[in-house]
Order: C-alpha cells, then structure tokens, then sequence
C-alpha cells in the first residue's frame, strides 16, 4: 500500500510540475531572470504549494503514526551550518545554468527529452560523487581516531 | 526589472502549485515522509534494505506523469536551450549541491517551509539568490 501511495504521490506532483511550467527550463529561467523580462510565474507555484502544505505539516505534527500507520518522519536537522549554504549555493548556481532542478529534469526524462536524459545522468554522478566523499570523509575521521 | 506579462501565467502556475502541495500533504499524511525529490532519488544510491520500493514507486510516478497528462491534453513542449556541456555541469552541481545542502526545490522550497523550519528558508533563499545571481551573470554580463 504505501509503495502504491508512493507512487501516485510521484504522479501527482509531477502532473503539478507539468501544470504549473516548472517542468519547462525556458520557463524557470525566466523566473531567474530577475534583471531581463522576468515572469514571476514561478513564485505562485510556490505559494500554492506553501499553501497547501502548510496544513498539511500542522496536522503531520499533531501525529506519531501516518494514516496508513507508517512512522511520521518529519525532519528533525535544526543547524545552519556551512554544508547547508555551500551545498544549497552549489544547486543554486546548477539550477540557474540549465533551467532544471531534480524534479522537473525527472519529468522531462518521461517526455522523452535526451537532453533531460544527460542531466539526469549527470545529477546522479554528482550524487555518486557526495556519497564517494563522505566514504573518504568518514576513513578519514576513523583514521584520526585510530591514531589518537 | 520589467514584468513579462506576456509569458506571466498566474493561474496554471498556482494550480500546478497546489498539485504539487496535495502531492506533498498525500506523502507526508500517508506515507510519514517527505516528498523531497534529492533525497528520495539519493537514498537510492547507498540503498538499505526495505528502504528501496518506495523510493523506485515515487521516481516512476514522476516520470510516467507525462503520458498520464497525455490521456488529457497535449504534454506542452519543454525548452531546453542550455548546451550538452552545460546540461553535464549543471547536472553535477545539482546533483552534489542538494546532497550536500540536504534538500532541493522540493524538499527545502516546498515542504521544507511548510514546516516554518529556518533551516530550510536559509537554504531556500541560498539557492534562489544563487540561480539569480547565476542566470544575471550568464545573460547579462556574458550574454548568452
């Protein structure tokens, strides 16, 4: 059951994505464009989302079990701390090169676009390319450890 | 700044936007998780036991999304009009900066300020002040 309500969760929000033109990149770089002719299309995408999930999490936080009786994860991650701003800047700088953040790059994969097919390929290495670091990063602080 | 009215379309993009949020409140009442897109398709590169199904259901619902619309209406034409050099850049950026930062549009941008986390608005406004600062650069100062 809860595969199956995963999977119409992913449909949902991709039918959005497609409505709302985020799945566009032309149309994501022109809500970026904040000094050309800009379309602020994109942030009532944002507040109609917001809107909706704000509920939504108020009602999550009432709640230890999910209706379907999964465990409610809800984030628990409070620092603001480098990794956080120096990764989110990293996004930032991708999205504002291609047009094209993790979800939308997904549904123009399914629209048949090989150019969606060689971002999304290079997303997942760069997401190779974190779990690879942290593996060094973790060898490394057992290495100190040991040593100590 | 100048508004493009002509390409502003506030009503597709706020009910697209409330999909989006229905899909989000459908995950997190239902399944307890977060529908954050980075972390969903990242947990399936270290992946655990029991902790795969989902994560491949979600992915699929997404990419099918399109030929599900299809049954309605014609699928409107993506533009992509960065180069295969810069598609493969911007891919690994994306791809290392929201494991990193621990979340994307979806996750941090959506569900992450739904849930008021100031965690999530710090990485949020990162990650929009830097594709603005990104697209002025490459439009105006090279412009492409």
């Amino acid at each position: 059951m809860l595969t199956f309500t995963s999977l119409l969760a992913g449909l949902v929000f991709g039918l959005g994505l497609i409505v709302s033109g985020m799945a566009n990149p032309a149309k994501v770089l022109g809500f970026l464009d904040l000094a050309g002719a800009w379309d602020p299309s994109l942030a009532l995408v944002m507040v109609g989302a917001i809107g909706v999930g704000v509920v939504a999490f108020f009602a999550a936080r009432q709640r230890t079990m999910s209706l379907l009786r999964a465990e409610m994860k809800l984030p628990t991650a409070r620092q603001i701390d480098r990794r956080l701003v120096s990764g989110s800047v990293l996004f930032g700088i991708g999205w504002g090169v291609a047009g094209f953040c993790p979800g939308p790059a997904l549904v123009a994969l399914g629209m048949g676009e090989l150019k969606a097919l060689l971002f999304v390929v290079a997303m997942l290495a760069g997401m190779g390319l974190f779990e690879l670091f942290e593996v060094f990063k973790r060898r490394r602080q057992a290495a100190v450890l040991g040593s100590a | 700044m100048s508004i493009a009215w002509n390409v502003f379309t506030p009503w597709s993009a706020l009910a697209g936007g409330v999909l989006i949020g229905i899909a989000s409140a459908m995950f997190l009442l239902l399944n307890g998780r977060i529908a954050g897109i980075s972390g969903i398709l990242g947990g399936l590169l270290k992946p655990v036991r029991g902790d795969v199904g989902w994560r491949v259901a979600f992915v699929i619902g997404l990419v099918v999304s399109p030929l599900v619309y299809l049954q309605f209406a014609a699928v409107p034409q993506p533009q992509i009009d960065a180069s295969h050099v810069a598609l493969v850049l911007a891919g690994l950026l994306v791809g290392v900066g929201t494991r990193y930062g621990g979340g994307c549009t979806s996750g941090h941008g959506v569900c992450g300020l739904s849930h008021l986390s100031p965690r999530s608005l710090v990485a949020t406004l990162a990650f929009m002040g830097a594709g603005f600062a990104t697209v002025f650069v490459i439009r105006h100062f090279f412009g492409f």
